[in-house]
């Protein structure tokens, strides 16, 4: 069923750590020091072969700046633009958020691994996202909506600080119309704000799940995680359908450099995307 | 003299002096001849052109956080154990410019660098340097992703190894099963006696670089005298490494009080990091002119030990020296056999001699997890 989109078939140039040319197509700000950039390869050629899976990520290198991991946002659907939601956080990102339209940049990827996409006809989603976490997992829901029929019941709850921190809430309403039940909090808001308030993981208080033939993907703060895992395990949902988005300090993305490493698991290779079974040993163990 | 070379596999004996014939025909092969030698009061790889450049009688005296040199009683070649370098700053250099951008016409351009990588002979490789060889193939090779500049050094370098016939009181190749005495990976292994280098051919090329040299197939007195100075060099070694319960015993204790205690000992400095042979981490450095229209990319050496390693936004991941040591030790003995099918370490003891504490890998992994056992 993951006819949606084809699979990954890229070829890696001879240096893996050679960026390709890209250019900035548009600039869609989403929230407070957030924004969306769509970019695409110069070679018409590379564009046409570039393929992603949802929660894949790209290197994205500014020339004399520096280079940094971003997940793909957009829809793996219309894969040769390529969508990047970043948050001014560090150098290269500050960096980017002077970028205008046209500009160049170096791109090279995808690199990890993905959220299982290959379901079970009928397998109900369970999506949770805290912040900027919903980025990596925009791909999912995108994926789902062109095959809603595929799914059972598909949930997103998410959650960011503010109201104002809130990512594609434009989109929100689509998403609803196409049966995504979406659920939102935020840590802090003022009396304009009607919906919930609170932590990501009490959404889970709100609603009525199935643990049968459900997956939880989730990504966000690591202790944004263990609790989500925490509430899913409560409900029943066995550890290997539970899968988490990890993020480290990366320098490759190819397994050379040896920043990302969790334990066994590079980051970069092996993860992002890791089945909580697999990671379980690991996870959430001080300072590791 | 015979006219014809050695096949591959042969076993024959050369006369010392003749080894000379061989770094020369090296060189005329077009190899930059990297080999010990003396400066600074260490064996030291860098270029050599001769017998000459060789740390001809002398021995290095090694313990935790010690090293020596002394004058030999005997005259060898290579009667040493291995020193602060290793072959690893050649194949895998701690300074390399990974490619150049410049704006051309409008456009960005990359590209990586053009000069050729450069065409090494190394000249007495020990076992434990071997393994460690062979350990950063399959890390920088060995998976759906090359590292080109490793490849391209490491597949046309020539590997002429020597066999010990000393060990320290830091060397454990003989509990990571890596040595003393050579077995495979190399062209040429030389075993030094007295009198002549008996000589193991490799491969083809190590064959090839025999030529105008007077050998002679090795005797069985050779062979039995050459087997006895690997011996002497085993009977040497005290040290042991504890690997039987290796990968479990560390995962299974990672919040074993023993890390808290070797925290207070260790620096934090990377030192065993940067003489490890196997330690491959590394972090990348951007440049450009000031117009911003011009930019290089450079690797830079790295160490897991270094406090910005692990830096995200909002934080360090390890920001204590404890989970930083523990990283170190978990990855080179436990998660590196599950990345790579095989250990991190070698058993060269490079760690221990130029840690400036002392601090003994042998000792630390006997540590863990004993305390909750007893």
């Amino acid at each position: 069923m993951s006819t949606a989109f084809p699979a990954t078939q890229i070829q890696y140039p001879a240096d893996p750590m050679l960026p390709r040319l890209a250019a900035i197509q548009s600039i869609q700000p989403e929230a407070y020091g957030v924004s969306t950039f769509s970019m695409a390869f110069a070679d018409p050629e590379e564009r046409a072969a570039f393929r992603f899976q949802p929660g894949q990520f790209n290197m994205v290198y500014l020339p004399g700046v520096g280079e940094v991991a971003i997940s793909l946002s957009s829809d793996p659907g219309e894969p040769g633009t390529m969508g990047h939601t970043i948050r001014s956080a560090g150098g290269v990102t500050r960096a980017l958020a002077r970028l205008q339209p046209g500009d160049q940049l170096g791109v090279r990827g995808p690199y990890g691994s993905h959220w299982p996409m290959n379901n079970r006809p009928g397998t109900n989603l369970v999506i949770v996202a805290g912040g900027i976490g919903l980025a990596p997992l925009r791909p999912v829901i995108l994926s789902v909506l062109r095959q809603r029929e595929a799914y059972g019941r598909v949930l997103l709850l998410y959650g960011a600080r503010t109201p104002p921190d809130l990512l594609y809430t434009g989109e929100f309403d689509k998403w609803r119309e196409s049966k995504i039940e979406v659920h939102i909090t935020v840590d802090l808001a003022d009396e304009s704000w009607k919906g919930q308030v609170g932590v990501v993981p009490q959404l889970f208080y709100r609603i009525r799940m199935d643990h049968k033939n459900t997956v939880v993907m989730t990504c966000g703060p690591e202790i944004m995680m263990r609790f989500v895992i925490y509430e899913a395990l409560a409900r029943r949902i066995p550890k290997d359908r539970i899968y988490i988005s990890m993020e480290r300090n990366m320098k490759c993305a190819v397994g050379f450099c040896g920043h990302c490493q969790f334990g066994p698991t590079f980051i970069c290779k092996q993860g992002p995307v890791l089945n909580f079974a697999a990671i379980e040993p690991f996870f959430g163990k001080e300072d590791f | 003299m015979p006219n014809n070379l050695p096949r591959r596999t042969a076993s024959v004996a050369i006369p010392k002096a003749s080894l000379q014939q061989v770094f020369d025909n090296l060189r005329a092969a077009g190899f930059s001849l990297i080999g010990p030698t003396v400066r600074d009061g260490a064996i030291v790889l860098e270029e050599i052109e001769g017998l000459d450049d060789l740390p001809q009688g002398w021995v290095d005296e090694q313990q935790p956080g010690q090293y020596r040199l002394k004058k030999s009683r005997d005259n060898k070649y290579f009667g040493f154990g291995v020193g602060p370098h290793s072959w690893k700053q050649f194949l895998h250099p701690p300074r390399l410019r990974l490619f150049s951008a410049a704006q051309e016409n409008g456009h960005w351009v990359f590209r990586p660098p053009t000069e050729p990588p450069p065409r090494y002979a190394f000249i007495g490789v020990h076992a434990c340097d071997l393994a460690a060889i062979a350990v950063q193939d399959r890390v920088l090779t060995g998976s759906e992703f090359r590292d080109p500049h490793y490849a391209a050094r490491r597949e046309q370098a020539f590997l002429l190894a020597a066999n010990c016939g000393v060990a320290n009181s830091s060397c454990f190749c003989t509990s990571m099963k890596t040595g003393p005495k050579v077995t495979s990976g190399f062209d040429l292994a030389l075993t030094e006696l007295p009198d002549i280098f008996l000589v193991e051919v490799g491969s083809e090329a190590g064959s090839e670089m025999l030529r105008g040299v007077a050998w002679e197939a090795a005797t069985a007195f050779d062979l039995s005298r050459a087997s006895r100075v690997t011996q002497h060099a085993e009977k040497q070694i005290t040290r042991h490494m504890r690997t039987e319960d290796l990968p479990d015993v560390l995962y299974e204790n990672l919040e074993d009080a023993h890390w808290d205690e070797v925290a207070t000992r260790c620096l934090s400095c990377a030192n065993c990091t940067m003489v490890c042979p196997t330690c491959f981490c590394s972090t990348v450095e951007d440049a450009s002119n000031l117009r911003g229209t011009a930019a290089e990319r450079t690797r830079l050496a790295d160490s897991c030990f270094n406090r910005d390693f692990s830096h995200v936004h909002g934080g360090n991941i390890r920001p204590t020296t404890k989970s930083r040591y523990r990283q170190w030790l978990t990855h080179k003995l436990a998660s590196w056999i599950d990345q790579f099918g095989t250990s991190g370490c070698v058993g060269c003891g490079r760690c221990i001699t130029w840690c400036p504490v002392g601090i003994e890998i042998t000792e630390e992994v006997n540590s863990i997890g004993t305390k909750a056992a007893r």
